[in-house]
């Protein structure tokens, strides 16, 4: 057989695939194919810089003599670093999610519900108390610190407890996460910090502008770290007793996923705030289409994630215009139904699956 | 040759399972592990393939401690087969057969990788399934691929053409095979290890088989290896009667030998 089989496009995603299907065209997703639709993110993207509260259209870019006019003032200090920020957030916290899935070998498994996310809150908290008002660098150190003890925790306590269903580690994560949060709320409010606990946990893009994204280049640095070594994570998620006798350092390998996951977790939330779902589904769908190859799966869910953040983003905008939504108000209604359908897929096809 | 030096082992948070084990696997040879249930038979095979620290003792790769061997470069000559193939990653055939040549070429495939992949799906008669992927496997097909991944993972040295030698470890291989794909892998096992060197040691279930494909038999009984030797001296119908503790009458027809225990 050759391995040059012709990828059709998009494939329907709740497609019941037959056993009796031979189903080796359907999931080779080409780098062309992978290029295609970064090409229609990239055309989306720019598309959503011109809509917002305030009237640009790209003939007044083009208009635009010097720096200073109005309209490419717009685009460098708001628009501009908006996009970035939701792109960058998007497509991390989108590899965030594959790698947790992969790591702990549970499709259910993502920051969000594993407590990651809410360790980084409590590391916001913290270090906001104790350091007052301290540079955003020297916050997000303490969160990403807090979101990598928080996460290697949930991990230890997956080693040690045995669990019979799929279902109950992200459960345990939830749980873990649910008790980390309540203790933030509590010492937010004796602390009278609960408005600024707020940016952290609803997703919000409109207070983005330049000088205050900047550090999500640093999530883009820990994406391209899990790319370069996108194969040693997909043998880690054939278990460590595998990775081993492939020779792979399995401790090695999970204590760099770590570090990937608390710093784009961390990050994504001192900047933006959480994305309810996003790690969740988006690595899901990608992986139900192109299969847990990572060197594959990756720059999908990569790209996948930034359409998701996007699309929510535009949404959000267009919506109730000229006020908006936050993003992650909508990527918590969008991503949620999407978690449905992939549960309800995953019940008609056998759990774990 | 593997050499197994006395090796204590447990299972983590359970009681001991090996005591002073000591064992030399004859290279070139297939070598079949058989015991009753809770002999130990899967641990000393994860103890050989350093998957389980032993508490005492240690195991020889060539005269070196596998302990102190670099993972990747045991990795090249070592494969290893267990149990639990149940899960069903989204993986194609080839594509969990190609993460075998993960230890020579670290994901970049090369035409000779590429070549050795393809020989290993042929190998246990997957070729019109390779595109398929694992969670649309049933469990016999999906113990298929993970064996040809164990075979590709030793074939030929660094990229040339086989150099010979190589362990592979099996852990009742045969558990969720038809009898044709039985008889299929046995047979494939014995050819690679005269044609090519290969060391094989299986766990198998099935006396029988061991009777028919195997060198060399090791009987194990409560954590201890009981007997060892050529396989006629083991499959005989004393030694396996005290083995399993039940009656067997081991027969003679046409040269090969059969133990009948079901009476």
């Amino acid at each position: 057989m050759t391995t040059t089989a012709r990828a059709p496009r998009r494939p329907d995603t709740h497609a019941p695939a037959p056993a009796a299907r031979g189903s080796a065209g359907r999931r080779r997703a080409s780098p062309a194919a992978l290029a295609g639709a970064g090409a229609l993110v990239v055309v989306g993207a720019v598309a959503s810089m011109f809509v917002g509260a305030a009237d640009l259209t790209p003939a007044d870019l083009l208009a635009a003599r010097s720096l200073d006019d109005r309209a490419v003032q717009l685009v460098l200090v708001s628009r501009g670093p908006r996009l970035l920020a939701l792109l960058l957030a998007g497509s991390a916290m989108g590899v965030a999610g594959l790698l947790m899935m992969h790591l702990t070998r549970n499709r259910f498994v993502s920051p969000s519900t594993a407590g990651t996310v809410e360790w980084a809150q409590m590391g916001l908290l913290v270090a906001t108390i104790s350091l007052g008002s301290t540079s955003v660098v020297g916050k997000m150190l303490v969160a990403v610190v807090f979101a990598l003890l928080g996460t290697a925790l949930f991990l230890r306590l997956l080693r040690s407890l045995v669990l019979a269903d799929a279902l109950v580690v992200p459960l345990v994560g939830l749980m873990l996460g649910a008790v980390v949060s309540g203790v933030t709320t509590a010492v937010a409010y004796r602390a009278d910090l609960l408005q600024t606990l707020g940016q952290w946990t609803a997703g919000d893009l409109s207070g983005v502008i330049a000088g205050r994204y900047e550090l999500l280049w640093l999530v883009l640095a820990a994406t391209a770290l899990a790319w370069w070594h996108a194969d040693r994570f997909t043998v880690a998620g054939l278990g460590e007793d595998t990775a081993v006798s492939l020779g792979v350092d399995h401790g090695a390998v999970v204590r760099l996923g770590l570090v990937v996951v608390a710093v784009v977790s961390a990050v994504v939330v001192v900047v933006v705030g959480a994305i309810p779902f996003l790690g969740l589904v988006v690595p899901n769908l990608v992986t139900l289409l192109l299969g847990d190859d990572l060197r594959r799966a990756l720059p999908a869910t990569a790209v996948a994630g930034a359409a998701f953040v996007l699309a929510c983003d535009v949404v959000g905008r267009v919506m109730i215009h000229p006020y908006e939504i936050p993003v992650g108000t909508v990527a918590g209604v969008v991503g949620g139904v999407l978690f449905l359908a992939v549960l309800l897929h995953a019940r008609r096809r056998g759990l774990g699956s | 040759m593997i050499s197994v030096r006395d090796v204590c082992a447990s299972h983590p948070g359970g009681g001991r399972v090996l005591h002073d084990v000591t064992l030399d696997v004859e290279a070139g040879a297939v070598t079949a592990l058989i015991g009753p249930n809770g002999a130990g038979k899967s641990t000393l095979l994860a103890v050989m393939a350093r998957l389980l620290e032993p508490e005492q003792g240690q195991v020889l790769l060539d005269g070196r401690d596998v302990r102190r061997t670099p993972g990747a470069e045991t990795a090249r000559r070592l494969a290893v087969l267990r149990q639990d193939t149940s899960l069903a990653v989204r993986l194609t055939v080839r594509e969990l057969v190609a993460l075998g040549r993960f230890p020579h070429s670290a994901g970049r495939l090369t035409d000779v990788d590429r070549e050795l992949v393809a020989r290993a799906v042929e190998d246990v008669d997957l070729v019109d399934l390779a595109d398929r992927r694992l969670d649309r496997l049933s469990g016999g097909q999906r113990q298929r691929a993970h064996l040809a991944m164990a075979l590709c993972q030793i074939s030929g040295g660094d990229g040339s053409e086989d150099d010979g030698g190589g362990y592979l470890l099996l852990d009742e291989p045969l558990a969720a095979l038809d009898l044709k794909h039985s008889v299929r892998v046995m047979r494939l096992l014995r050819r690679r290890a005269r044609e090519r060197g290969l060391t094989v040691v299986v766990v198998v279930h099935d006396v029988n088989f061991a009777a028919a494909h195997a060198d060399r038999v090791v009987a194990m009984a409560d954590g201890r290896v009981v007997r060892s030797g050529p396989t006629a001296d083991v499959i005989t119908g004393p030694v396996l009667a005290a083995l399993y503790g039940t009656e067997v009458t081991v027969h003679e027809l046409d040269g090969q030998r059969f133990a009948a225990y079901h009476a």
